[in-house]
């Protein structure tokens, strides 16, 4: 899906021969994801249908939200634990303005903008608390955000009494279950997001100032970066993306699970780092992110197609996370 | 004629096909202290991990002792007694002086319990026999850095070493720590050792070395007793042709004062500083390591707390609590170590050039790349930055290139008041030259020009006043007519 002409990024390399090898490596993740479309279109007569390949989409989409968020966190050389949380949190509390049952708050249901923006409201507000810890208070994002993830997902079970919230509106329902032209509105939200954050990584100031940040934050700030605003806003961003992705998933639900979204951020981070986006900042792109959640989505669906038990699955995964940061750290060595 | 501890010669190498060395050529007697010259690129780096079994070598002989002998890794140079102190150490901080001395090859005791006693005992022995004035039950964490490297010297003699290289071994140092050094060498030297020494300064290779060899673009240039040459015949052999002078100066001071500072304080025991730089001028901050002379930039740039003291430009006082205030009031500052402070080292050339003036080279929040590339064009260009392209990343560049990157970034802000914390560190003499020329023309322009500086001679080639600090107090101020090595030195000491 992704067309490789951006020039923007770092390891475009030239002047010596040893940088030649890197195109190969640099588009490793986006030619296994194609031989992996290949093989399982040979041994299943099922992936390549448009019904299988919508499918895989759709549950593509909240991971890759959420990916696309972590992005801009890990290249600033930070992480965020809490999005899982968030998505449940969001879930409940914009639910509880699209619900036509008791549990609602005064006046629900509220027509669909309302629970919307409040339930982006919550996640950028969720976020900007981390934001604050990490940036003014310079708590390690790992603890910050380990936090944040305990304390959201606490607040979720208070806010919906322990209870899910159903029965929401069909207005609400639709992110998460519509479609525009037969392409179901998650995968919009998907793309959209994704267009919007490659634009903002590539083209605007705040891009040039998260990749500054993250490659060397003294040199940031001694050339008069605004580090700590752009630490702040990392956060905020995750949040809010992580609050779409929660609105999506209550949506498609029906109803909002106050347990939902439970070890989400691990599958956020996997997709970061299966895309080539460095844990220690200042290198990565969106598109890789992108492109690793759908690794991650074709793979769990072609396990599915062929039977292979669910169990067997997340071993797969987490042997497929180590071989892409060794793939990863063997260019950096060679370099 | 005694045999060579080391004789290298027809060393080549490439990778992947760009030929790094193409005649690497040696010859390292006993007892003596031998310089490596060559810029950066001319094949040192490349020659010195064949020597240390890092690299392979895809020709030449290496004699050890006059035995033809072959490194596949560098545990087996060590073996060999060839031992490497490094530029940028890697001690273990939390350890103490006799584990890093012994780290990986403890004497043990019943049930592979560490012999701690008899581990320091060897350790305060080897430091001893030495003099270094280090003990072996110290953390490591709590030694300066020149104690370090000594440290790191006890270690690799520990090895039974009789080959010591030192590439760049006074880059950390102030002047009197390296005196310290020196002294280790010249014991090193008196007990039949032979030293490898890599520096670009050449004061120090004619203060300690006794013998040369030049490489240049990848291949031997020439060899011979540092006794009969000159200053000026090592940098043309290094640099490949004549040079009039090592320093480049035609600016003249102005008559009237762009910066002044009054009363100032900073981090480190800084207190009561007041100087003032004129329009046109070069102003020399000098003192050793911890008189607070990077602790006076950090505060103009707003880099450390508002504390008292007046700065003033042009005339008018200015309150500089960011880097972002001290950028608008027209101030640039290079730091002292670019890999930290200075470049990211993840981004190309052109977001290193274009870092700091990103809010002028677009519409609203959105960047212009035209006028990114356009900008980062023009300082390639002006600065002479020698890079394939302005999207190569900085991290290939070569330390006179990317101090020239940090360089052009500033002028991009169109400052008016340049900071330079040792400028010239770990520049090649080529580079340096070019610094100084920027420096001067700078200056030329009406510009000022506020440089710190560890070097004599480049404070007395350079600058048109000197202000001296001692222990984070101004000691004296020169004029350029008065400057002398001797004066400096009685200054801040």
């Amino acid at each position: 899906m992704e067309q490789q002409t951006d020039t923007t990024g770092t390891d475009r390399r030239m002047g010596t021969a040893s940088r030649m090898a890197p195109a190969l490596q640099r588009y490793g993740i986006l030619i296994a994801l194609a031989v992996l479309c290949i093989v399982l279109s040979v041994v299943s007569e099922n992936f390549l249908t448009s019904r299988n390949i919508i499918n895989v989409l759709r549950q593509t989409s909240i991971n890759g939200i959420l990916a696309v968020g972590m992005t801009f966190v890990i290249l600033t050389r930070g992480i965020d634990l809490s999005v899982g949380s968030v998505v449940a949190l969001v879930g409940v509390v914009s639910a509880s303005f699209a619900t036509t049952s008791a549990a609602g708050v005064a006046g629900a249901p509220y027509m669909p903008l309302i629970p919307v923006a409040v339930g982006l409201l919550t996640g950028m507000a969720v976020g900007s608390v981390s934001g604050i810890a990490v940036a003014r208070f310079s708590v390690p994002a790992f603890v910050a955000t380990l936090g944040m993830l305990s304390a959201a997902r606490g607040l979720t079970l208070i806010y919906a009494g322990g209870r899910p919230i159903p029965a929401l509106t069909d207005g609400y329902r639709w992110i998460g279950t519509g479609d525009i032209g037969g392409i179901p509105v998650p995968i919009i939200l998907f793309g959209l997001v994704f267009a919007v954050a490659h634009f903002v990584l590539t083209r605007t100031r705040f891009g040039r100032h998260v990749y500054a940040v993250g490659g060397n934050p003294h040199a940031a700030k001694v050339s008069g970066l605004p580090v700590r605003r752009i630490r702040f806003a990392v956060y905020a961003i995750s949040g809010a993306l992580a609050g779409v992705a929660g609105m999506i998933l209550a949506a498609r639900t029906g109803s909002a699970l106050p347990q939902a979204g439970v070890a989400y951020e691990l599958d956020a981070i996997a997709a970061v780092v299966i895309g080539g986006t460095s844990l220690a900042g200042g290198i990565g792109r969106v598109s890789g992110t992108v492109i690793g959640a759908l690794l991650i989505g074709v793979m769990n669906n072609g396990l599915d197609l062929l039977g292979v038990e669910s169990y067997y699955q997340q071993v797969i995964k987490g042997a497929l996370i180590v071989a892409a940061v060794m793939l990863d750290r063997s260019r950096k060595t060679e370099d | 004629m005694a045999q060579p501890l080391l004789e290298a010669s027809g060393f080549r190498k490439s990778f992947n096909g760009v030929a790094a060395l193409r005649l690497g050529q040696f010859t390292l007697m006993p007892g003596s202290v031998h310089a490596l010259c060559g810029g950066n690129g001319a094949g040192k780096s490349t020659f010195l991990k064949i020597l240390m079994g890092i690299h392979h070598r895809d020709a030449g002989r290496l004699l050890r002792n006059g035995a033809e002998v072959t490194f596949d890794n560098p545990s087996q140079a060590l073996d060999n007694g060839i031992s490497i102190i490094e530029q940028e150490l890697s001690p273990v901080p939390a350890m103490t002086v006799a584990e890093n001395i012994y780290l990986g090859r403890e004497p043990v005791g019943l049930f592979g319990r560490i012999a701690f006693r008899e581990m320091n005992n060897r350790a305060q022995d080897l430091l001893d026999g030495f003099h270094f004035g280090i003990r072996a039950d110290t953390l490591m964490m709590d030694l300066t850095v020149a104690q370090t490297q000594l440290v790191e010297i006890a270690k690799a003699l520990s090895y039974d070493a009789e080959v010591i290289i030192m590439d760049e071994p006074t880059s950390a140092l102030g002047e009197a720590e390296a005196d310290q050094l020196f002294a280790a060498i010249a014991m090193l030297k008196a007990r039949g050792k032979g030293v490898i020494y890599v520096s670009h300064r050449l004061s120090e290779i004619f203060g300690i070395c006794d013998s040369y060899t030049v490489f240049r673009d990848g291949a031997f240039v020439e060899t011979g007793a540092l006794a009969d040459i000159d200053k000026d015949r090592l940098i043309q052999l290094v640099v490949g042709r004549p040079l009039t002078e090592e320093f480049v100066k035609d600016n003249t001071p102005g008559d009237d004062t762009l910066l002044s500072v009054q009363g100032l304080a900073a981090d480190r025991g800084v207190r009561d500083v007041s100087f003032s730089v004129r329009r046109g001028e070069i102003l020399a901050l000098y003192g050793l390591m911890g008189s607070g002379r990077t602790e006076i930039f950090d505060r103009l740039f707003g880099l450390s707390g508002q504390t008292a003291g007046q700065i003033m430009i042009d005339g008018a006082p200015v309150t500089i609590t960011t880097p972002r205030h001290a950028i608008d009031a027209g101030l640039a500052y290079v730091t002292e170590d670019r890999k930290r402070s200075g470049l990211v080292l993840t981004g190309d050339v052109r977001d290193n050039l274009c870092l700091a003036t990103l809010d002028r080279m677009g519409v609203g929040p959105v960047m212009n790349t035209r006028a990114e590339g356009r900008a980062a064009a023009r300082m390639i260009e002006v600065l002479n930055i020698r890079t394939a392209s302005d999207r190569l990343s900085v991290s290939h560049l070569s330390g006179g290139n990317q101090q020239k990157v940090v360089l052009g970034k500033w002028f991009l802000t169109e400052p008016r008041i340049l900071l330079l914390d040792e400028p010239t560190r770990g520049v090649d003499v080529g580079a340096k030259r070019e610094i100084y020329r920027v420096m001067s023309d700078f200056a030329r322009a009406g510009g000022a020009v506020v440089m710190v500086s560890s070097e004599t001679d480049e404070v007395l080639g350079m600058a048109d006043r000197v202000v001296v600090m001692r222990d984070g107090r101004v000691a004296g101020e020169l004029d350029r007519a008065a400057m002398s090595a001797e004066q400096l030195l009685h200054l801040a000491v």
